[in-house]
């Protein structure tokens, strides 16, 4: 590769690699040594500007009126009436505990499960079924919510659905899952579960294999049985990796997932369906109330940030270790 | 460790094999159902509500799904999209990550500073939009690329094991007269091969995935990639108030709808054994502190 790269500092220090100057040295002569390197930079600072901080410059559009021909710069401030509008709104309530119940219900059932999966194989001491089930249970993660949103529509439609026929034959009731709304958030929670609780327990498994062994062996002298160890030594030895997730999962709350809502979401269960996600969506790209609909997010976001130190603040105020 | 087993002990690990063996099935139980459903006639499909073996085997879903022209544009627009967004997103990552992993750059803490903030705040879906709008990349299928090119999370694992490379190669390189962009390519590349073939693979995994790109910013149909157009074929029939549907649209048969969610969960399946290698192990250089 012949590229003039070859530098004074380096042509200096006949057949040394230059020592990299420090903070010390003028940036010029930095810069010049390091030119390659900053060029290299390049592309990715300028995706990072353009696609990362301009949009969160965008957000000032929540304080404005935007009109597209004007730009965010050239439109108009109007303080928080995009915010006073969206309180004001009926769909706030609405939203709000939607949001709220499926971000509850998903905390509740899924994290919960995650942590006795991963108890569970951690207690397989038959490597080979271990890996099979690991193995088997991560799959789902990596597909797609339109596959998950397709799979729910094929097993759990109306007549020719496999749980639909199930019910009817042998039950005798008939239960039309996909538009039913009380059906709505139990078929989310049960997509979740099945998508993530497997991949879930991988944070968890890693937790549990630094656990020490000499421990469980104190204990089982002591007469402690299966329940007692995982009781007393296995979950306090992962109290931490749980609070760190927990703290996580909470930040996340308000993240009900767009895709998936939007793919469940019907002209029948729209009631309980909306969620603040959505909302963005069906309110600022479908109906252009742009200023307003990134007023929503911005709330959206707050919240989130707030839930996040909120329980931080609280794992601390507990003795826990907390995430910062 | 000997674990001295009770029998309440050997009760509790035969009922927990039996109940993690089940859960095993049950979570694949729904891709063999649309696995052989594929295969199977139409009259099979409504008579049976539940197999996992077609009596009468048909390749008749497939036939026609493969003769839809608009089935084979997504699917031909899905897996270019994938292969150059993932060259596309891997070149971003690797040329970023190895100019900050050199502690001696000036100017690296702040723009660390200023990634890891992008991954706890971002704009949101609405000025993401507009930026991408007034780029004039609406339509383009340069949407589902760019906005994606770098994710913060996988850059700053390969710069971590950039890092973590032996300094000595370098140097010896340039005592050999080898200038930084050849040191990455001929060395810190090479090395690198495993955990970039893991960052690709999550890449493509993510490109083939993803749903809300195409829905926010391919509003022309004839654009649509693969998990459009499974939206459509499997929901677009029933009740969906909520836009986007071709009005001219046929509601399919059945079994179309199990052959296209088997088209697109496929390459996922395939690869699924080298993601699964890797991951576990990319997950834990991410965590070592930069």
């Amino acid at each position: 590769m012949a590229t003039p790269v070859i530098d004074t500092l380096t042509g200096e220090r006949a057949g040394k690699a230059a020592p990299a100057p420090r903070n010390g040295g003028r940036f010029s002569v930095h810069f010049a040594h390091y030119k390659w390197l900053y060029l290299l930079l390049l592309p990715g600072v300028v995706y990072f500007a353009v696609f990362r901080y301009a949009p969160m410059y965008g957000v000032s559009i929540a304080f404005k009126d935007y009109v597209p021909f004007l730009g965010v710069n050239g439109s108009p401030w109007v303080g928080f009436r995009n915010f006073e509008d969206f309180f004001a709104n009926p769909d706030f309530p609405r939203l709000l505990g939607n949001t709220l119940i499926l971000a509850f219900l998903n905390l509740g059932v899924a994290f919960p499960l995650t942590i006795i999966l991963a108890l569970l194989l951690n207690e397989v001491r038959l490597s080979i079924l271990k890996r099979t089930v690991q193995t088997l249970v991560y799959i789902p993660h990596f597909l797609s919510w339109t596959i998950v949103a397709s799979l729910s529509f094929l097993l759990f439609a109306l007549d020719i659905g496999p749980l639909f026929q199930f019910l009817n034959n042998v039950m005798g009731t008939h239960i039309d899952f996909l538009s039913d709304p009380a059906w709505f958030r139990p078929l989310i929670v049960l997509q979740e579960i099945w998508k993530n609780t497997g991949w879930g327990t991988i944070i968890f498994l890693a937790a549990l294999s630094t656990v020490d062994q000499d421990q469980y062996e104190a204990a089982i002298i002591d007469g402690a049985g299966r329940f007692r160890r995982v009781w007393h030594i296995t979950l306090p030895a992962i109290r931490s990796t749980i609070i760190v997730m927990l703290i996580l999962a909470i930040g996340q709350m308000l993240n009900t997932g767009f895709e998936q809502i939007y793919l469940m979401t019907n002209a029948l269960n729209r009631e309980v369906a909306d969620v603040f996600d959505t909302y963005v969506y069906f309110v600022g790209i479908t109906q252009g109330a742009y200023s307003y609909s990134t007023a929503v997010g911005l709330f959206k976001s707050l919240v989130g940030i707030v839930l996040i130190f909120g329980t931080n603040w609280l794992a601390k105020r507990f003795n826990q270790s907390g995430l910062f | 460790m000997k674990i001295h087993n009770t029998r309440g002990g050997r009760i509790f690990d035969a009922a927990n094999y039996v109940f993690l063996s089940l859960i095993g099935i049950i979570t694949l139980l729904p891709f063999v159902y649309v696995f052989a459903g594929s295969f199977a006639t139409e009259a099979e499909i409504t008579r049976r509500a539940f197999f996992v073996w077609p009596e009468q085997f048909t390749l008749g879903s497939y036939e026609y799904i493969f003769a839809t022209p608009a089935f084979v544009r997504a699917l031909v627009t899905t897996v270019l999209v994938t292969a150059v967004g993932t060259l596309v997103q891997l070149a971003f990552t690797v040329t970023m990550a190895y100019p900050l992993a050199k502690k001696t750059l000036r100017g690296r803490n702040v723009i660390l500073s200023l990634v890891v903030f992008a991954m706890v705040f971002s704009g949101g879906m609405i000025p993401t939009f507009l930026l991408v709008k007034d780029l004039g990349l609406l339509n383009s299928y340069w949407a589902l690329i760019l906005p994606a090119a770098i994710n913060p999370f996988s850059l700053i694992i390969i710069k971590n094991f950039f890092q973590e490379l032996p300094a000595e190669l370098e140097e010896s390189a340039k005592m050999d007269g080898a200038t930084e962009i050849g040191i990455l390519w001929r060395i810190l590349l090479p090395l690198s091969k495993p955990v970039l073939a893991t960052f690709a693979l999550f890449y493509a995994v993510g490109i083939w995935n993803d749903f809300m790109s195409p829905l926010l910013y391919l509003s022309d149909n004839s654009k649509w990639t693969l998990q459009m157009y499974l939206r459509q074929v499997t929901a677009a029939s029933d009740l969906l108030g909520t836009g986007n549907v071709d009005p001219n649209y046929i509601p399919p048969e059945q079994g179309i709808k199990f052959a296209v969610i088997v088209v697109a969960t496929l390459p996922i399946l395939i690869f699924y054994p080298f993601l699964q290698k890797h991951f576990a192990k990319g997950m834990l250089i991410g965590s070592v502190k930069g």
